[in-house]
């Protein structure tokens, strides 16, 4: 999966999950961006972002999440990871 | 896939276009769409989507809905919210009403006991403790002495029953228990309950007891602990969201979760489903009977495959032993699907075991009309279980009504399914509950030799029928609340009573609240008839008067209301007032007191109100020999002792 792909499907999940068909995810956007992107919300985005993906987080990892970039980079880490094995 | 998966909904492909339409709805059929759309096999993300959808198009209870609005409040010492959605579209699904309190984290025992709580205030009719492990096993001693662990043990259950007790008597409710979660990894191993103190075994001795005490207090488990151990503990819990968000109950199985919470609210007012529908060729036995005969057909000892079909042929069968009823709908000529059941020695189930048998070749939703029909249950009593995806597919689409699982292929599986589906829910049992199939296909040699009988009144003579009247005993609570909230076609009224409403009625002298039980040469059919009454001002004011639809076109109300009458009299009555409140399903008794004599009162729609006269009354003879029982059975057991 390349970069943009997951960019695309995390998109997809940002859409459905906070209810916002127009939303264009990018790099630099973090939960102060997004009003839907709260504390509680964002349990539910990493749950969904785990089954999408089919990957498991660190619990730090989960701490460090900080913007849209980060996640890209953890995704595509974790999938390249699980590929090279 | 998840194991905590809804795996007994189908997949529906065009769901994501589907809940879009339906959002952009905005007429009556937009309820019946979302119950479709919760009928699909959901996930964590769809189940929210949809709840979304469910809250913004209804923010209050759709006024159609013949299912009493539930408001529900789940209490316990962490996050809970995360449940919500899944607990409303498992509602949603089976055409209920759930609205769920919004409590402050944590703030149970304040909610529960502060009678100034917004709790309070919002006054809910069901309660759902779901307490985590963590806070119940607070300050546990590994290696602690055998008696502290056990006192500790009676503590933690006493604490959680003085909580049943607390919300009983503060809010009158419905109350259901959720036992622990076995989150403890195990310190000692496969002996572990060897070491006192050890969480791992607390958490078990906690369940055990919680089952013993929920049953006598009468409360209705929640057995998360049961799901855990068939779906594997990850299943249902992660110990990173619990350290992250306090979420005990895995977010992802949250739709499972309201799916069974949703199973025991419909239970609770009689909403379980009460039959389940069999198809034959690769459904009960492996091949085509038609074609392979009897000696063909893949069934018993000597293949894994026919040992596979015996074992759901028997669970079919404990299914029926423990009140569900059987009926078999087959495209096959009759003889031919009659055949295993009289000749093949391997089947389980015996032609004794079907109430209703339908073989022809006819399209199968016309004829589970007919089987519905014929035992005179509603299609939404109906599970309807075949392997071919295109019979389950047409039933679905023409009998939306009606459940069909969608079976794995392999029929090994079969009986996992439907178990996991939870359509016969059931919270308590009853002595009628063992006996049903028997009842319903007396009925149906009662029908057939109906249709011998030359005329209806030497017809009904022949039947030697007994009435048993009493006022509501405790011995038969079970059943008259069963019943109550169950009947839905003859049902005057449609109240529903909760167990505590009916222990309230006992013993009021200005209430006549009356059981009748009707025996006849086929059989004890049970309590098949309610009649509730209020005195008020010289009149006898009928709140609630129900029966059984097995026992239809027997006379058996006028029977009734003679006892009726007979009673109104000696409590000083002079009038009876009777109710009619129409439903989508009891159009058949709109013309019930009509029928009986009594005469319309003015009033204004949707209540209809009818009176009789007491005095100048006199009762029409019946068929019936009519008796009061002995009060309680289980007092007048004692007495011949």
């Amino acid at each position: 999966m390349t970069e943009a792909e997951v960019l695309q499907k995390l998109n997809e999940v940002f859409r459905d999950l906070f209810d916002l068909p127009d939303l264009e995810l990018a790099y630099s956007m973090s939960a102060e961006d997004i009003d839907e992107w709260d504390s509680v919300n964002h349990v539910m985005l990493v749950v969904q972002i785990e089954r999408e993906f089919k990957i498991k987080f660190h619990t730090a990892e989960v701490e460090e999440m900080k913007n849209v970039g980060d996640l890209v980079k953890l995704v595509l880490g974790k999938l390249n990871t699980a590929a090279s094995r | 896939m998840l194991p905590s998966e809804l795996t007994w909904l189908p997949g529906q492909p065009e769901w994501n276009d589907y809940l879009k339409r339906v959002a952009a709805l905005e007429s009556a059929s937009t309820w019946d769409a979302l119950v479709e759309l919760a009928n699909a096999r959901l996930d964590m993300m769809t189940t929210i989507r949809l709840d979304r959808q469910l809250l913004k198009l209804f923010k209050d209870c759709p006024g159609s809905l013949q299912t009493k609005p539930i408001r529900l409040a789940v209490l316990g010492s962490s996050t809970v919210d995360h449940l919500h959605a899944g607990i409303r579209i498992g509602a949603l699904r089976r055409n209920m009403w759930v609205s769920l309190y919004q409590g402050n984290y944590g703030q149970y025992v304040q909610d529960l006991h502060d009678a100034a709580s917004s709790l309070h205030a919002w006054a809910p009719n069901t309660m759902l403790f779901a307490f985590d492990a963590r806070h119940l096993l607070a300050g546990y001693q590994v290696g602690e002495s055998a008696d502290a662990s056990q006192a500790r043990v009676k503590a933690t259950i006493d604490r959680i029953v003085q909580s049943w007790k607390t919300a009983r008597s503060k809010f009158a409710c419905e109350i259901i228990q959720q036992t622990i979660l076995p989150i403890y990894p195990r310190l000692v191993g496969e002996n572990e309950s060897r070491l006192p103190g050890s969480p791992a075994a607390l958490v078990r001795s906690i369940n055990e007891q919680l089952r013993t005490r929920a049953h006598e207090e009468g409360v209705t488990l929640l057995a998360l602990d049961q799901w855990a151990a068939e779906d594997g503990i990850a299943a249902w819990h992660d110990p990173a969201l619990w350290h992250r968000a306090k979420q005990e109950v895995h977010l992802a199985a949250m739709p499972m979760y309201g799916d069974i919470v949703a199973r025991i609210l419909a239970a609770q007012q009689g909403k379980s489903r009460k039959c389940l529908v069999l198809d034959l060729d690769n459904t009960l036995w492996g091949g085509v009977i038609g074609d392979d005969g009897i000696e063909g057909i893949v069934l018993g000892q000597g293949s894994a495959l026919g040992e596979a079909f015996c074992d759901f042929q028997r669970y079919a069968k404990d299914l029926a032993r423990r009140g569900v009823i059987l009926a078999v709908c087959s495209k096959n000529d009759e003889k031919n699907a009659l055949l295993p059941f009289e000749q093949h020695q391997d089947m389980i189930l015996r032609r004794d075991d079907i109430a209703c048998f339908s073989a022809s070749w006819g399209d199968k939703a016309t004829a589970i009309r007919a089987i519905a029909r014929q035992l005179n249950i509603g299609l939404d009593a109906i599970v309807f279980a075949d392997d071919n995806p295109f019979e389950r597919n047409i039933v679905r689409r023409e009998l939306p009504m009606v459940a069909v699982p969608e079976l794995p292929d392999d029929p090994a599986f079969y009986a996992a399914t439907i178990a996991r589906a939870g359509y016969f829910e059931s919270i308590a049992m009853t002595a009628e509950d063992a006996m049903r199939t028997q009842q319903y296909r007396a009925n149906i040699e009662r029908e057939s030799e109906r249709e011998n009988a030359t005329d209806l009144p030497s017809y009904l003579k022949s039947l030697e029928m007994k009435l048993h009247w009493s006022r509501f005993t405790h011995a038969d609570q079970a059943r008259v609340v069963q019943l109550i909230n169950k009947t839905n076609q003859f049902n005057l009224t449609t109240r529903r009573y909760s167990s505590d409403d009916v222990a309230n009625l006992l013993d009021q002298p200005a209430v006549l609240p009356l059981q009748m039980r009707l025996v006849d040469k086929f059989g004890d059919n049970g309590i098949i008839s309610i009649v509730i009454g209020y005195m008020v001002d010289q009149t006898i004011d009928l709140d609630t008067w129900l029966m059984s639809c097995r026992v239809l076109g027997r006379q058996v109300e006028q029977a009734v209301l003679g006892i009726v009458v007979e009673q109104a009299r000696r409590m000083g009555a002079h009038r009876l007032v009777g109710h009619f409140r129409p439903t989508e399903k009891n159009g058949m008794v709109a013309e019930h007191y009509l029928r009986l004599g009594f005469s319309a009162l003015p009033g204004r729609a949707p209540d209809q109100q009818f009176e009789l006269h007491l005095d100048t009354y006199t009762t029409v003879p019946t068929f019936f020999d009519i008796t009061e029982s002995q009060h309680d059975r289980s007092r007048s057991i004692t007495k011949t002792q």
